[in-house]
């Protein structure tokens, strides 16, 4: 019955420029993003380590990769608040209950996402690829990059996969990030704020504007990479 | 890998504000809205920032435990005296209080509402009525799991349903399943119109629900802000404080009420 009250109230939020939403679209980007540009660049190396390299435990690696997929956010969060907190290893830091917590924890569970189905992109390329590119001496460098630009549609889909992750991830956010407002809190934590709170509508339309942001964000992915 | 963690520390040294008070407080607290009323004027006068830390209460000692926070606003009393008697608090005072309410079906299957007593009503719950527990270690589920104990012991059996869940989802679990919850009011207020169950008993003196201030010793802590947690125990128990908490409307209705006149 709160469906379509939560529709409209999603698009009020939206158009009333209430700097409140801004605010935690804003955590919740600035988060997601700088833990996809951690993630990212050494996820890609590794899997093209992993699609051109045959050793042993090759496939050790792989399944133990692909098995973290289904790591729980909230374990993640977990791990990694001991880690972080006063009394852990790490606490020296200082970072618990920051936004570079949630960066942190955020990029570690992208890096499976984006390593996994860079992997299975950059396996799709034909072998012969690679040869040609040597044959007209090309270094290691170079070939890599002719790789990542053959594969790039696959590429793409594995960061918009890391993304979706982590932008809709809420059990690390919440025991890292501490749900602290204009600091921590982010979309899916305000979500569950609201919840709490009873306000279903709110945090229905909170959800829908979070999709908008991913609709934008693929579109805007697709539109970098061409053709 | 390890270079992007670098990159992270010395970007957060580099961004930590000076002074700045991390609160953990209870989630019925924190949804009250009450902080956020009252927070500004301390911000204001300490000229700091208040990051609060909604947690449960068994959490947030945790936390407090930890280090992790610089002082707590819980409702668990038990569990907070023992906290600084192990020496990981300041002290504990109590800032203010409201109290539970026992929430049921409206037809009230297990005549729940015709006693004043809520253990009478408990004994008399038992296969009568399912009842729907916070299981989740907060203050609201020790101050239920302290009642099942002084009737002998914690009950078993399929209609004793252990949500682990927030109060607002145990609401909404309990009206679902047609059973019994033990909430605090300010919750219950939140989530009045989005279910059938209704207060069934209160006004029990066993069902007083007290609030403290607890700041971490920074004996225990060094990094801990010793004298900005201390500075806001006395501000929120200061005359003006208190009385603005005891202005405080939700819903229409006094939620909190201020217990530092005596």
């Amino acid at each position: 019955m709160e469906i379509s009250a939560a529709t409209a109230e999603a698009f009020r939020l939206l158009f009333s420029g209430e700097p409140e939403l801004w605010g935690i679209i804003g955590v919740s980007l600035a988060v997601s993003g700088a833990a996809l540009l951690a993630a990212a660049p050494a996820a890609l190396v590794f899997a093209y380590m992993l699609a051109r390299n045959d050793f042993w435990g090759r496939r050790a690696v792989v399944a133990v990769l692909q098995g973290l997929l289904s790591f729980p956010t909230v374990a993640v969060g977990l791990i990694l608040y001991m880690l972080l907190s006063r009394q852990g290893p790490l606490g020296a830091w200082g970072i618990l209950f920051t936004p570079y917590a949630m960066a942190l924890g955020q990029a570690l569970i992208a890096f499976p996402v984006a390593a996994v189905f860079a992997l299975s992109a950059l396996q799709k390329n034909p072998p012969l690829l690679r040869e040609t590119a040597r044959t007209f001496g090309a270094g290691g460098l170079r070939v890599f990059w002719v790789e990542m630009r053959e594969a790039r549609f696959g590429l793409t889909a594995a960061l918009l996969a890391a993304f979706g992750r982590v932008i809709s991830e809420v059990g690390c956010a919440l025991m890292v990030g501490g749900n602290i407002a204009h600091y921590t809190r982010n979309m899916t934590a305000a979500i569950a704020l609201e919840t709490g709170k009873g306000l279903f509508a709110e945090g229905i339309a909170l959800g829908m504007v979070l999709v908008l942001l991913a609709v934008l964000a693929g579109g805007l992915l697709s539109a970098l990479q061409g053709k | 890998m390890r270079l992007v963690l670098l990159c992270f520390t010395a970007a957060v040294c580099a961004a930590a504000p000076a002074d700045e008070l991390r609160l953990a407080a209870t989630t019925s607290l924190d949804n009250s809205g009450l902080l956020e009323y009252l927070l500004p004027d301390f911000e204001r006068r300490c000229r700091c920032k208040v990051r609060v830390v909604a947690a449960g209460s068994g959490k947030a000692l945790a936390f407090g435990r930890n280090g992790d926070v610089d002082a707590l606003i819980t409702h668990a009393p038990e569990k907070e005296k023992q906290f600084v008697e192990d020496g990981f608090g300041l002290f504990r005072r109590p800032v203010m209080e409201n109290d539970f309410v026992l929430v049921g079906p409206p037809q009230d299957p297990a005549n729940a509402g015709k006693y004043a007593d809520i253990a009478e009503a408990f004994q008399n719950l038992a296969g009568k009525g399912r009842f729907v527990s916070r299981g989740d270690d907060s203050g609201t589920h020790q101050k239920e799991t302290a009642l099942w104990d002084a009737l002998g012991g914690r009950p078993e059996g399929k209609w004793y349903v252990q949500a682990g869940a927030g109060m607002g989802r145990t609401l909404l679990m309990a009206d679902e399943l047609r059973a019994y919850t033990l909430s605090d009011r300010g919750t219950y207020l939140a989530f009045r119109g989005k279910t059938a169950n209704r207060i069934v008993l209160q006004n029990d003196p066993r069902l007083r629900n007290v609030y403290s201030v607890t700041p971490v010793n920074p004996a225990r802590h060094p990094h801990v802000r010793g004298v900005l947690a201390r500075r806001f125990a006395e501000w929120i128990l200061s005359a003006e404080v208190q009385r603005r908490i005891g202005e405080y409307r939700y819903f229409g209705e006094t939620l909190f009420y201020p217990v530092s006149a005596d």
